[in-house]
């Protein structure tokens, strides 16, 4: 299949890692990223390939991170069933979302709002609900077995997260070989043109969303099961959703690897600060915003993108540019 | 005479006071150029958009097909085989040409395999064979006026309507699209085209529309609107018409 080669190159590559790092820290910061990655991924689906830049994917974040939360604690549910719950819920979330701010005719700015506000409302109402804990929080309790969805060894939920994202970037894969890719691509481009060539606007994007939604949602289910504490303040703040449009956009909005990339150099960088300045609150924002502004400055299409325009670059030079036989006679 | 593909019945499209289309009739049949021609301002790319879907219309109806498809949203209208390009052009600037192409090849075509060859064999058709590969955004403008007329083709259509896809190009470039939009007819595509180069007009159609001020006020054969006095009034301003006869006369 074409194009999938490099992506198992890639997760063959970081599959590799816990064989020859066993640090704790290492791994813990890994994991972190992954899942990151994988809620970068999923607003890439919407964003990157769509156009449809959110604001608030927090909302699919928390949704996941609730329900799988939630089913556990609450309901005493099975917490794989739980995790296959809350990408569902992610899923309807971005279902609902989607139909009342696409129907609406909500475009770029007024759409990333308008999603901003759906995740404020969310967080505000998970903050005084008794069955997600309000203020307090849901802890899930500690059960160290492969059956309740938790690992001893930082390593299997490495691999796990992974796995995740490994699906996640063979989604984006098959989406740009496809007629729905193309569809959402060319809404992306330009709506009205689409539109007479046929393409449903309103279902391409509402498709677009709920994908997307799912897929960031399954990091939040993520969350639970690593650090079993979800309260409003992680699941719906607005934290998950600067990190999960920074990612794509610094690593190559629209490109299979660009969550990836843009994960290991966000985090990296943020890391990086806190052990040259100590744990500054909020520097790690503030360096996102800096390596923002330049990405979007002289890389307007992410780390990604910048390298593609430079391997043409480089083709260009060592071989003539390529003219066909029309143009020449052309003149 | 069989029903024609197209037929639009006394439609009338108002923006706020003003009224951008009056009552205005007027009939395609298949497999034949129909030019729709007209002042500026006079109301031809707003009655477009509403054959199109992209404006309701405030009264009349639009039947295609011998079905009434008034105010059907334009990707449906796409799929019962009404194609449209702009006369602004819209290309998916960010893609290359033969992506562009592909999106409208993949109306009918599921697979991308497929729709991949199709565009490409539309692609050589309109002239832009060389160029598939290269971005959109680097096509001159008679190289995004070939791409607006490839999309539209690649969704098959049984309609096609051109808003003026001759407008900017020089006359070379419009000797080498003229033969294209010529063979579309022999294909038993249906054209309406919006144009302003009279030349091309008289070569291409053989039933010519004249709307000024939203109202249709002539048709008939090329020749015969362009000698309606009624046209060149409308065109050059009231008693323009005696002027030029007499001019003639003397």
């Amino acid at each position: 299949m074409k194009g999938f080669l490099p992506i198992v190159i890639v997760v063959a590559a970081l599959a590799a890692v816990p064989l020859i790092v066993h640090s704790n820290v290492v791994l813990n910061f890994l994991v972190v990223t992954l899942m990151i990655a994988l809620a970068g991924q999923g607003w890439n689906i919407l964003g990157g390939y769509g156009g449809q830049y959110s604001f608030g994917h927090a909302a699919f974040f928390g949704t996941g991170a609730y329900v799988t939360a939630i089913l556990q604690v609450q309901y005493g549910v099975n917490a794989w069933i739980g995790f296959a719950a809350g990408i569902a819920a992610g899923a309807l979330a971005g279902a609902i979302i989607g139909a009342l701010t696409f129907r609406a005719g909500l475009r770029s700015s007024y759409f990333a709002l308008v999603t901003l506000a759906f995740a404020e409302v969310l967080r505000i109402l998970a903050s005084v609900s008794p069955i997600t804990g309000a203020g307090v929080g849901l802890l899930v309790k500690l059960d160290l077995r492969a059956q309740a969805f938790q690992f001893q060894s930082r390593a299997i939920f490495y691999l796990v997260i992974l796995a995740l994202l490994a699906a996640s970037m063979v989604i984006a894969q098959l989406l740009e070989r496809s007629r729905f890719g193309a569809w959402l691509i060319a809404v992306r481009e330009n709506e009205d043109a689409a539109m007479a060539l046929g393409v449903d606007a309103f279902a391409i994007k509402l498709g677009a969303i709920v994908l997307s939604a799912a897929i960031t949602a399954a990091a939040g289910c993520f969350y639970v099961q690593y650090f079993l504490f979800i309260d409003s303040g992680i699941a719906y703040g607005t934290w998950i959703s600067i990190e999960a449009l920074l990612t794509p956009i610094i690593g190559g909005v629209g490109t299979v690897f660009g969550a990836l990339v843009g994960a290991l150099v966000v985090k990296s960088l943020g890391e990086g600060a806190k052990l040259v300045t100590g744990d500054v609150p909020g520097l790690d924002l503030m360096i996102y915003g800096a390596v923002l502004i330049l990405v979007i400055r002289f890389a307007p299409r992410g780390l990604v993108g910048a390298l593609a325009d430079a391997r043409d670059r480089l083709a260009h030079r060592f071989m003539p540019p390529r003219r066909s036989a029309g143009e020449v006679a052309r003149g | 005479m069989a029903e024609p593909l197209l037929s639009v019945e006394n439609v009338s499209r108002r923006f706020g006071g003003l009224l951008a289309v009056n009552g205005a009739s007027l009939s395609a049949p298949a497999a034949r150029i129909t030019a729709l021609i007209g002042p500026n301002g006079a109301g031809k790319t707003t009655l477009f958009a509403v054959i199109s879907g992209f404006l309701k219309p405030s009264a009349g109806r639009v039947r295609y097909g011998g079905e009434d498809v008034t105010g059907e949203r334009p990707h449906r209208l796409a799929r019962r085989g009404i194609a449209r390009t702009f006369q602004i052009v819209q290309p998916f600037a960010g893609l290359s040409v033969r992506d562009n192409i592909l999106v409208g090849a993949h109306l009918r075509h599921p697979a991308r395999a497929v729709a991949v060859t199709v565009a490409e064999e539309v692609g050589r058709e309109v002239g832009l064979g060389d160029m598939l590969d290269r971005p959109a955004h680097t096509l001159t403008v008679a190289g995004r006026k070939r791409l607006e007329l490839a999309r539209a083709l690649a969704t098959e259509p049984k309609l096609l309507l051109l808003d003026e896809v001759l407008a900017g190009l020089n006359p070379s470039e419009i000797r080498d699209i003229v033969p294209v939009i010529r063979a579309l007819s022999t294909r038993g595509i249906a054209v309406v085209m919006i144009e302003h180069v009279m030349q091309a007009v008289m070569s291409l159609a053989e039933h010519v529309f004249v709307l000024a001020e939203g109202r249709i006020i002539a048709s008939g054969t090329p020749a015969h609107v362009t000698a309606d006095p009624a046209v060149v009034e409308a065109y050059l301003g009231r008693g323009a018409a005696a002027k030029v006869g007499t001019a003639h006369v003397h």
